[in-house]
C-alpha cells in the first residue's frame, strides 16, 4: 500500500514539475496550430530547441545576460516560423507538416555537429546558464522542501512556479484570442480556408499568424525544459517530444484552452506513476522477475499510455475537455 | 404616378429594370450591356492541352440576374473560379466596376464586393450558425491580432454585426439554429447558410455556383425568392444551373457556355430557340426526326420573331404598365 501512495506522491510531483510545464506549453502552441488553425505541424520540438539553445547559447557562449538570451530564444523560434511558413502556408496542409517534421530532425543533426561544435557544444551540450534565473527565487534555493509527500528542491520549485505562471498566462492570452472575432477566423479556415478566402479573409497572413504565435509558446517550453534541466543537450530535444505532446493535447482535448495543460498533467503523471509503481511492484516480488524485469519498465509506460489512449479514443473521442458533439461531425 | 395604381408594389417595380434594359439588345455573343458591372475580355485558361475557359468577350449587366449554363465540363465554374481569383487566366482581363481584377487574390476580390458561394457548399462544421454568419461581416476590428486581445476595441462592432445576422437568419428563416453546429445542418440549409453569410458582407455582386443543387423542390422556391430578392436590393447576381425551368423564371440574361467558348447569350426565352446551345447539349449532328422536330423549330422561330416584334413596339406585351416610362429615363 505505501508503494502506491508513494508512487502516487511521485507522479503528482512529475505532473507538476517542469517536464509537464515544457509538455503543457509544447500542447499549448501545438493547440493553435492543430486545434484552432487546423496546420499540421509535426515539429514543434525545433521551436523548443531554439527556445532552449536561445537562452543557453547566449549566456554560456556570449556572455549576455538570462532575459537576453530568452528575447534571443523567442526571436529565433519566430524567424524560423516565418522560415517554415513562407513557402509553405499558401500549399496543401500536408507540405507544412513535411517540412517541419525535417526541419526538428535537421536542427538537432546540425546543433550536435562536429562543426556546430564551437556554438552548441556539439552532443555534450551546454550547461551553467540558468544561475542567473535561479538566483532570483525568494527563497533559499540550496535547501529541500517537503511537499506533497515528496521533495523538491528550491530550484525545482521556483522553476515550476514561474513555468505554471507561464502556462498560465499562455492559457489566458490564448482563450483571450480564441473568442474574438480573430479566433474565429482560425477556426474557420480549420473548416474550410477556400470558404474563408471568399469571405473576404486574408488566410495565409492569419495560418502565418498562427503559426508564429504556436512556436513562440514552443520556444517558451523549450526555455522551461533547458532551465529545469540546467542544461541544453541536442538530443533532449528528440521529435518524439511533438508526438507526446500531441498526445498529451488529444487527452486533454483539442481547441480547448485548457486540454493540452490538463493532458500534459495527465500524461506526465501517468508516466511516472507506472513507472514507480512497476519497479517497486518488481523489486518487492510482486510481479515476479521472469513475466517483466525492471529494464523493461521504461517501455511498458508507454504502451500502458498507449492503451490509456486507445481507450480515450473509443470511449471518449473528444478527450477531456471536447464536446462530443463537435467530434461526431466528422463522422459525416 | 397616376399609372400606378396599387402603390404597395413600388418594391416589384425596380426588380425587373435589368430586363428592360437588355431587351432590345440583339442576342449575340459578346454584345455590349447598357451597365456592365463586369467586363471579361480575351481571357483564357489551359489545363495542359485542355482549354477550359476562352471567353472572348463578355459583359454582365449591373443589378440583372445573369444565369450561366452550359453542359457539363463547359468550364462554367472555371470562368467563376477565374473571376474570383480563385484562379489565374493564362491570358486576359477582366474588370469589376472598371477596376481591374487580374492577379487578385480571392479574399481582395472579395473585399471589393464580389463574394461567391461554392458547388459543394462549404457550411464551416464546427462553428455555429452564428459563427458562420459573422466571418461573413467585413472590415472587423477584432479580427486583427492586437485588437483581438482588448475587447473594447470590436465588442460594440460585434454587437451590431449580431444583429445583423439575426436579422438575415430571420430572413433566412434559419434563426432557431444560430447556436447549432453548421455541420449538422440539412444540404438545403446548408445552401441557405452559405448564401447568408455571403450577404453579411454587403456585395455588390453574388456568384452562385449551382445553388440549387440537391435541393429539394420546396426549398428550391424559396431560394429562388431570396435570389430574387438580392435583386431588389440592387445587387448583380450570376448563377451557374442546370435547371432550365429555374433559368427560366429568375434570370434577365442567360449566357451558355460550352467547351470553354461563351456559344450564346440573350433573354431566356431565346435560348432553347438557339441552334448552338440545341448542338451543344445534343450533339451537332444528331439526327433527329426530321418532320416534327423542323415543323417546331420553324413554328418557335417565327413565334419568337413575333414576340421580338412585339417586344419592341410600345406598349407590348412584355412591358408593363410603367415600364415604358421607365425605359427612357
Amino acid at each position: 500500500m505505501s508503494d502506491v501512495l508513494d508512487a502516487l506522491a511521485i507522479g503528482v510531483k512529475s505532473g507538476l514539475g517542469f517536464q509537464a510545464i515544457f509538455f503543457a506549453l509544447l500542447a499549448i502552441g501545438i493547440n493553435v496550430h492543430f486545434g484552432y488553425t487546423g496546420l499540421l505541424n509535426f515539429g514543434q520540438i525545433a521551436f523548443a530547441m531554439l527556445g532552449g539553445f536561445g537562452i543557453a547559447i547566449s549566456v554560456s557562449q556570449w556572455g549576455l545576460p538570462f532575459w537576453v538570451g530568452v528575447i534571443v530564444g523567442i526571436v529565433a523560434a519566430v524567424v524560423l516560423a516565418l522560415l517554415l511558413g513562407l513557402p509553405t502556408l499558401r500549399l496543401r496542409a500536408d507540405y507544412l507538416a513535411i517540412v517541419t517534421i525535417a526541419t526538428a530532425e535537421g536542427l538537432r543533426l546540425l546543433f550536435r555537429s562536429v562543426s556546430a561544435t564551437p556554438v552548441t557544444n556539439g552532443t555534450r551540450g551546454l550547461s551553467a546558464f540558468n544561475g542567473s534565473f535561479i538566483a532570483l527565487a525568494p527563497w533559499d534555493t540550496q535547501r529541500r522542501y517537503d511537499l506533497l509527500g515528496t521533495s523538491w528542491s528550491g530550484g525545482e520549485l521556483w522553476v515550476a512556479l514561474v513555468g505554471w505562471t507561464l502556462v498560465a498566462l499562455s492559457c489566458l492570452l490564448v482563450w483571450l484570442l480564441m473568442r474574438s472575432p480573430w479566433g474565429r477566423v482560425l477556426k474557420a479556415i480549420r473548416e474550410d480556408e477556400d470558404a474563408v478566402r471568399a469571405l473576404g479573409k486574408n488566410v495565409y497572413s492569419y495560418k502565418m499568424q498562427a503559426l508564429v504565435l504556436g512556436a513562440v509558446f514552443g520556444a517558451l517550453g523549450g526555455m522551461v525544459y533547458a532551465v529545469g534541466t540546467g542544461s541544453a543537450i541536442p538530443d533532449q530535444y528528440q521529435n518524439a517530444n511533438t508526438f507526446l505532446a500531441y498526445a498529451a493535447l488529444i487527452l486533454g482535448g483539442a481547441a480547448r484552452v485548457l486540454g493540452p495543460v490538463v493532458g500534459s498533467i495527465i500524461l506526465l503523471f501517468i508516466l511516472q506513476f507506472a513507472d514507480t509503481l512497476l519497479r517497486a511492484f518488481i523489486s518487492n516480488g510482486v510481479i515476479p522477475e521472469a513475466l517483466l524485469s525492471s529494464t523493461d519498465v521504461a517501455q511498458i509506460r508507454f504502451v500502458l499510455v498507449g492503451i490509456g489512449l486507445m481507450l480515450l479514443l473509443v470511449f471518449r473521442p473528444q478527450g477531456i475537455f471536447g464536446d462530443r458533439r463537435e467530434v461526431m461531425l466528422d463522422a459525416r | 404616378m397616376p399609372a400606378d395604381p396599387n402603390t404597395g408594389s413600388h418594391a416589384a417595380a425596380p426588380a425587373r429594370l435589368a430586363q428592360k434594359a437588355l431587351a432590345d439588345l440583339p442576342w449575340e455573343v459578346g454584345v455590349a450591356k447598357p451597365d456592365p458591372a463586369m467586363v471579361v475580355d480575351k481571357v483564357t485558361r489551359t489545363f495542359g492541352g485542355l482549354t477550359a475557359v476562352s471567353v472572348d468577350h463578355l459583359e454582365i449587366q449591373r443589378g440583372g440576374i445573369t444565369g450561366l449554363i452550359g453542359p457539363n465540363g463547359a468550364g462554367k465554374t472555371t470562368l467563376f473560379n477565374l473571376l474570383t481569383g480563385f484562379d489565374q487566366p493564362n491570358t486576359g482581363t477582366w474588370t469589376f466596376d472598371g477596376r481591374s481584377l487580374g492577379r487578385m487574390s480571392p479574399h481582395q476580390v472579395a473585399r471589393l464586393g464580389v463574394v461567391r458561394t461554392f458547388q459543394l457548399t462549404k457550411a464551416l462544421s464546427r462553428l455555429t450558425v452564428l459563427q458562420n454568419m459573422l466571418l461573413g461581416a467585413q472590415d472587423q476590428a477584432g479580427e486583427s491580432f492586437l485588437k483581438a486581445l482588448v475587447p473594447g476595441t470590436w465588442r460594440a462592432q460585434e454587437k451590431a454585426n449580431t444583429e445583423k445576422a439575426m436579422d438575415l437568419l430571420r430572413r433566412f428563416k434559419l434563426d432557431a439554429k444560430k447556436d447549432d453546429f453548421a455541420g449538422i445542418l440539412s444540404g438545403g440549409q446548408r445552401k441557405l447558410l452559405e448564401m447568408a453569410r455571403a450577404l453579411m458582407s454587403d456585395p455588390k455582386v453574388v456568384m452562385l455556383d449551382e445553388p440549387m443543387a440537391g435541393v429539394n423542390p420546396a426549398l428550391t422556391q424559396s431560394l429562388l425568392g431570396h435570389v430574387k430578392d438580392l435583386r431588389e436590393e440592387g445587387m448583380t447576381v450570376v448563377f451557374v444551373e442546370h435547371d432550365m425551368d429555374v433559368v427560366r423564371d429568375i434570370s434577365d440574361w442567360v449566357v451558355v457556355m460550352a467547351a470553354g467558348k461563351v456559344i450564346a447569350e440573350g433573354p431566356p426565352e431565346s435560348i432553347s430557340q438557339n441552334k448552338a446551345v440545341v448542338d451543344a447539349y445534343l450533339g451537332a449532328h444528331h439526327d433527329a426526326p426530321l418532320t416534327n422536330e423542323e415543323e417546331d423549330r420553324v413554328l418557335a422561330e417565327a413565334e419568337a420573331a413575333i414576340a421580338r416584334e412585339e417586344g419592341a413596339a410600345p406598349g407590348g406585351t412584355t412591358a408593363g404598365t410603367i415600364s415604358s416610362e421607365e425605359h427612357k429615363p
